[in-house]
């Protein structure tokens, strides 16, 4: 924060809170020498009979009064708050941020340089290091992912063995740090497929991983997908690709195998994308939470 | 000197006196804030709503988001660690009005701008549940149902010329004769969910270290 008035916004604000301490401190003054009889009265009569005496204000309220005054001054030389001036201090949110940061860093950074330096596979065994992971990714990662890392309909499952882009260490950290795109467009970017040709081709994705399909259907597809767009990135029998497509013949399916949404991604298409991490978490976070995500499948 | 019993006894100067002491405080810590550069100058890179961002925002307001979610990280570690740099006034500069919220029963939104992909903001708005089993928010599957332009859009280049009028009187860069008389169009069939989203996504990226890798 900077303290950038103008010289007659810095004199505005300096009068104000100079003139009103003044002010006050002048009332202060006048009242404690004001003189007072006893008994006497302010003269004022209400409701026909009425009446206030006129006496002195307590001793423990001018003295709180004249401590406020000097906790006022005190309080504007150290900290600021007149104009432009900064306090004696020189406190401002942001260095308190600063500190603040420093202060954890100073406990927490050689630890954390100690895991950048430590391999990820044997980082991943370092279950207090897999203890702080899991905090980061409950913080940055959970979610898309899942409190659990079992991810959900569109985000992948990052506690089993199979893997879009990759499982190894330095894949994963790839993804993390740089993100990830994955798209089908729509028809795999073919040529558009009539109802029963979608129906067809669904039947024989579904056949790829022994589902339940009807035979003759998937006989008809299969030189849909063969033949077609498909095989160029799902390879030909299904098995994908890492970082390209994913496997069609096993169990995972990140956005359903059912009929509809088979059938629902070949007209659609699919879009989704991975953030990239490495300009807001930085190496030591990245390396961690790689190691994390490493030890989900491979820590059994 | 006026004598207390003067000003008791006569209303106009009982009166003048009276808003003089109450508004000191306002003179002193609002006036000065109007003519101070570092809340009044937009941060770099700040830009003012598109048209589609705009009718997002308009959403974000009718839907009342700011009623459990912020949109102003504070200086401490704990939530720049979570969310990403403090916000500053600069930042806010085209927000009319702006969106801080008291309340944080979801997550401060101020850096959630490219954070996720557009397809998590839409599984998330249409059920959160969906994706973060945990979460109290409400869903509003409606706003996949409604195109931006019959609702907040129709009348979105009235608007741009009423924030082109305060811009104006600030001396901010603000919008074109050409990007008013486009913003209708611009909305062309998006819905309300399209709207809101690409509002999200540009939450706060005129700070934010994620945008450098991110462009959503």
């Amino acid at each position: 924060m900077s303290y950038d008035l103008s010289a007659f916004w810095n004199g505005y604000v300096v009068a104000i809170v100079i003139c009103s301490i003044l002010g006050c401190a002048l009332l202060l003054f006048v009242q404690s020498k004001a003189t007072f009889t006893e008994n006497q009265e302010t003269g004022h009569k209400w409701d026909e009979t009425l009446q206030e005496y006129n006496n002195p204000m307590p001793k423990w309220w001018m003295w709180l009064f004249t401590l406020t005054i000097i906790f006022g001054l005190v309080y504007l030389t150290l900290y600021p708050g007149l104009g432009n001036y900064a306090g004696q201090l020189g406190w401002t949110s942001a260095k308190q941020l600063e500190k603040e940061i420093a202060d954890t860093d100073a406990k927490i950074k050689p630890m954390f340089e100690n895991y950048l330096k430590t391999d990820i596979k044997e980082l991943a065994k370092n279950s207090q290091a897999m203890e702080t992971g899991k905090r980061l990714f409950q913080t940055y990662c959970m979610q898309c992912h899942g409190a659990n890392a079992t991810g959900t309909k569109g985000f992948p499952n990052l506690a089993d063995n199979d893997w879009l882009f990759g499982g190894e260490p330095e894949q994963i950290k790839e993804t993390i740090a740089n993100g990830r795109v994955g798209i089908m467009p729509p028809y795999g970017g073919g040529e558009a497929l009539s109802e029963s040709q979608v129906s067809e081709l669904v039947n024989y994705v579904r056949s790829l991983s022994g589902m339940k399909h009807d035979a003759n259907l998937a006989a008809a597809g299969k030189p849909l997908f063969e033949q077609g767009i498909c095989v160029a990135c799902h390879q030909p029998g299904g098995a994908g690709m890492i970082g390209l497509a994913p496997n069609l013949t096993d169990q995972v399916w990140l956005y359903g195998s059912s009929e509809k949404v088979i059938a629902e991604t070949i007209v659609n298409g699919r879009n989704n994308r991975m953030p990239a991490w490495q300009e807001f978490l930085g190496d030591e976070k990245v390396h961690l939470l790689t190691a994390y995500v490493y030890s989900l499948s491979n820590n059994k | 000197m006026i004598k207390q019993e003067q000003i008791e006894r006569s209303v106009p100067l009982l009166i003048i006196l009276t808003l003089l002491v109450v508004s000191v405080g306002g003179l002193l810590e609002i006036v000065p804030l109007f003519f101070q550069k570092s809340l009044t100058e937009p941060v770099k890179d700040l830009k003012p709503y598109t048209a589609v961002q705009l009718a997002g925002r308009d959403i974000y307001q009718r839907e009342g988001c700011y009623n459990c979610h912020s949109q102003m990280i504070r200086p401490f570690r704990a939530e720049t660690e979570r969310y990403g740099a403090y916000s500053v006034a600069a930042e806010y500069v085209y927000d009319h009005p702006f969106q801080w919220g008291s309340k944080r029963t979801g997550p401060d939104l101020h850096r959630v701008g490219t954070r996720y992909s557009n397809e998590w903001h839409r599984a998330h708005l249409i059920n959160p549940r969906d994706v973060v089993p945990e979460s109290n928010m409400p869903a509003f599957p409606w706003l996949a149902d409604t195109k931006a332009k019959d609702t907040v859009g129709a009348d979105i280049d009235k608007k741009m010329q009423v924030l082109r009028t305060f811009a104006n009187a600030r001396g901010l860069p603000t919008y074109s004769d050409e990007e008013i008389a486009n913003a209708k169009e611009s909305l062309g069939d998006m819905t309300e969910l399209d709207v809101l989203i690409a509002y999200l996504q540009n939450l706060g990226v005129a700070n934010n270290p994620m945008v450098k890798q991110n462009q959503f």
